[in-house]
């Protein structure tokens, strides 16, 4: 005789909950994704403003400066080949996007990260939720943006943010509890204020760390990023979307390729970065 | 004369518990207990048990003790960066336990200055700026607190590394930018942890020197944490040595190295004087020449001339001491025309065997200034010892090997003086 167990009714606790916050807080998500949406067009907007050549030069130099002429060298090299591909304007969206999305999630971590690292209760009630927010498979985060934001590049700002957001935190609080006991005990001893505390010794001997996190979070946003044209992000994300309702492998290896290209020179600026502010 | 002199700081009963429940810890204490039974019966540690002392104006107050004996934990409830448990601690009419949070890093401020074992400098500060922390602190304006951070690097030999990064120092000098950054605060205390035990013994013994002449200089109240008794008997003016938590014994150097209140004491000064616990042959150099009975005035007196010597030790052919000739006796042999040195010899010297404990070699020399032989059971001399090489042995007694080496050569130097002289 099977006893017949009802079934948590979970999913509709949740999709409650989200209409709700969608019903209720309309206004406010309505101003987040004007703001946002002005936010993406301006950026986008500007970057298309100044001439392929003029942009690729602009982002060669940075390298060179940051980094090293051999980066420079490969980023002429990769930004010409996407701007060969054709590839231009929706590398210069998914950057656009990447950007505002690393801008807000790193906003959002700093103050957590540095809370947690303060606070051994925070820090406890926090970790749990980083990891549900890490793990959580990325795609599920596109569902309730919809109904809060809409089909369309802000939807995809917020899954991003939620997703990439974690190692900012995470870094951050690694990077303020690994500032050695003596260095803290020095601070102490010579009268500093907790505000001093943090910004004359644990912020900037955490640097490096956050810097990490950082540069983790543009990975993560990224790859986000390019899920997101699922909901009508624009960018090299639904070029490749485009090849695969097409069918079309060669269009989806040449956006593939941009990804990866973007993706290399993101990573090897900010981790230089990184490494420039440790010497 | 310590009567006389103002108190900086007075501490009184003061106890540190670590655990979550001082009081009961504290009632066992009352009841006699000691540290293991309290923590077989309560799980709490007691670092520290009614410590009472005082340090006065413008002294060196050396806190000596073992690991685990509760000096690091002693300074550290001084500006409280541990709390105490109980009892007073008074730095002018304030007492630093009742304190608040705002009058607490007041007083840290005006009061304390702090160097550390491991430098605990800031890695992301330039060396100036590092210097400059105390004062950055307490919103001293940037002009002032630049001038006043450059002195203090002056002070301790530092000028023209003003905007090195501390990890491009060694570790000499980075305590050296420790000490500046202390110096600068102006504070009316400085508190050592430790501060020279990371250092190699020789820059150490610079540091000690240095800090000497800094404190005579400017009289600046200093407590000195070490675990080296030789540090301490170096630099204090007065030592408190600590076991488990307890004060043991609180005097000058020289009380305690004479009047040690204990076994406990006793045995640490044991360690701290070498001199009986090195030999003879430690600070025994090979004789450079000898001269035997058979040889005659003019070839003894060109031997002496040779090497330097003004008495020469007499052997027989297989090294058998026989005797010492000093110069003036040569010299008259050969004015009147002797053959041999035989009977210009006298016994009227030392020889001791190798094992023979330093210290008594003092004793010797200040009877007689010759250097003392040492000779082995069949009296065969093994080599001479001269004053000057003894102090040398006993100053490097606690150096590593290497040191040593080093240092043996620059000994053979002084010994060559010694002989010369």
């Amino acid at each position: 005789m099977a006893i017949e167990i009802p079934s948590i009714p979970l999913g509709d606790w949740i999709e409650g909950g989200l209409d709700w916050l969608t019903s209720e807080y309309s206004v406010v998500t309505r101003a987040i994704s004007r703001v946002t949406q002005t936010g993406i067009d301006g950026l986008n907007d500007g970057l298309m403003w100044l001439p392929e050549w003029g942009l690729l030069a602009i982002i060669v130099g940075l390298c060179w400066w940051v980094a090293s002429l051999r980066l420079g060298i490969g980023a002429a090299l990769g930004l010409a080949l996407i701007w060969n591909l054709g590839l231009w304007e929706p590398m210069i969206e998914t950057l656009t996007l990447v950007v505002i999305a690393t801008f807000v999630a790193v906003v959002m971590a700093l103050p957590v990260g540095i809370a947690a690292a303060l606070s051994e209760r925070l820090y406890k009630t926090i970790m749990p939720i980083l990891d549900f927010m890490q793990t959580m498979p990325a795609f599920v985060y596109l569902i309730p943006a919809i109904p809060f934001f809409g089909i369309g590049s802000v939807s995809a700002i917020f899954a991003t943010v939620i997703f990439s957001m974690p190692p900012a935190i995470r870094f951050t609080t690694l990077g303020i509890r690994q500032v050695p006991v003596e260095l803290i005990e020095a601070a102490d001893a010579y009268g500093a204020t907790r505000s001093q505390k943090l910004f004359k010794v644990q912020l900037p001997m955490s640097l490096p760390t956050l810097m990490a996190g950082i540069n983790q979070t543009i990975m993560l946003a990224l790859s986000m990023v390019v899920i997101a044209a699922m909901i009508g992000a624009d960018g090299l994300g639904s070029e490749v979307w485009r090849a695969i309702q097409r069918l079309r492998p060669g269009d989806g290896f040449e956006a593939g390729i941009a990804v990866v290209i973007l993706a290399m020179l993101l990573d090897r600026v900010t981790q230089s970065l990184r490494k420039g502010r440790k010497s | 004369m310590n009567e006389n002199r103002n108190v900086k700081i007075r501490v009184r009963n003061l106890s540190k518990v670590f655990g979550n429940q001082p009081k009961k810890a504290l009632e066992l204490r009352n009841q006699g207990l000691k540290r293991p039974e309290i923590l077989d019966k309560t799980g709490q540690t007691l670092g520290l048990s009614n410590i009472d002392f005082d340090v006065y104006e413008g002294e060196l107050l050396v806190i000596m003790g073992l690991s685990g004996s509760g000096k690091s934990t002693l300074i550290r409830c001084l500006n409280r960066l541990i709390e105490p448990s109980e009892g007073e601690i008074v730095i002018d009419g304030e007492n630093i336990p009742e304190l608040g949070e705002k009058a607490l890093l007041e007083c840290r401020r005006r009061h304390f200055s702090m160097v550390f074992q491991n430098f605990a400098l800031f890695p992301h500060r330039t060396v100036q700026q590092n210097a400059e922390f105390g004062l950055e602190i307490r919103g001293v304006d940037k002009q002032e607190r630049t001038r006043v951070a450059r002195n203090a690097l002056h002070q301790v030999g530092l000028d023209g590394w003003e905007d090195a990064f501390p990890n491009q120092l060694s570790g000499g000098m980075q305590q050296r930018v420790g000490l500046a950054r202390a110096l600068a605060n102006d504070s009316t205390v400085l508190l050592m942890d430790e501060a020279f035990s990371a250092l190699d013994p020789l820059i150490r013994g610079d540091m000690q020197q240095e800090l000497l002449e800094l404190q005579h200089r400017m009289q600046k109240t200093t407590v000195f944490i070490t675990h080296d008794l030789d540090e301490a008997i170096n630099i204090g003016d007065r030592i408190i040595l600590l076991k488990d938590g307890e004060i043991v014994q609180i005097g000058t150097p020289e009380e305690i190295l004479t009047h040690p209140a204990d076994d406990y004491v006793a045995r640490f000064i044991e360690g701290v004087d070498m001199s009986r616990i090195l030999t003879a042959q430690h600070a025994m150099r090979p004789v450079r020449a000898t001269a035997r009975e058979e040889d005659g005035p003019r070839t003894t007196l060109r031997k002496m001339h040779e090497h330097g010597l003004d008495s020469i030790y007499v052997t027989t052919r297989d090294r058998k001491l026989q005797g010492l000739v000093v110069v003036d006796a040569v010299e008259k042999a050969s004015k009147e025309g002797r053959e041999s040195i035989r009977d210009f010899m006298t016994q009227d010297f030392r020889a001791v065997g190798p094992e023979e404990p330093l210290h008594n070699l003092f004793a010797m020399f200040s009877e007689k200034s010759f250097p003392i032989a040492v000779v082995d059971d069949s009296h065969r001399l093994l080599g001479v010892v001269v004053k000057g090489a003894v102090l040398d042995e006993l100053a490097r007694a606690a150096e590593p090997a290497e040191v040593r080496e080093d240092g043996n050569e620059k000994a053979n130097e002084n010994m060559a003086a010694a002989g010369d002289a």
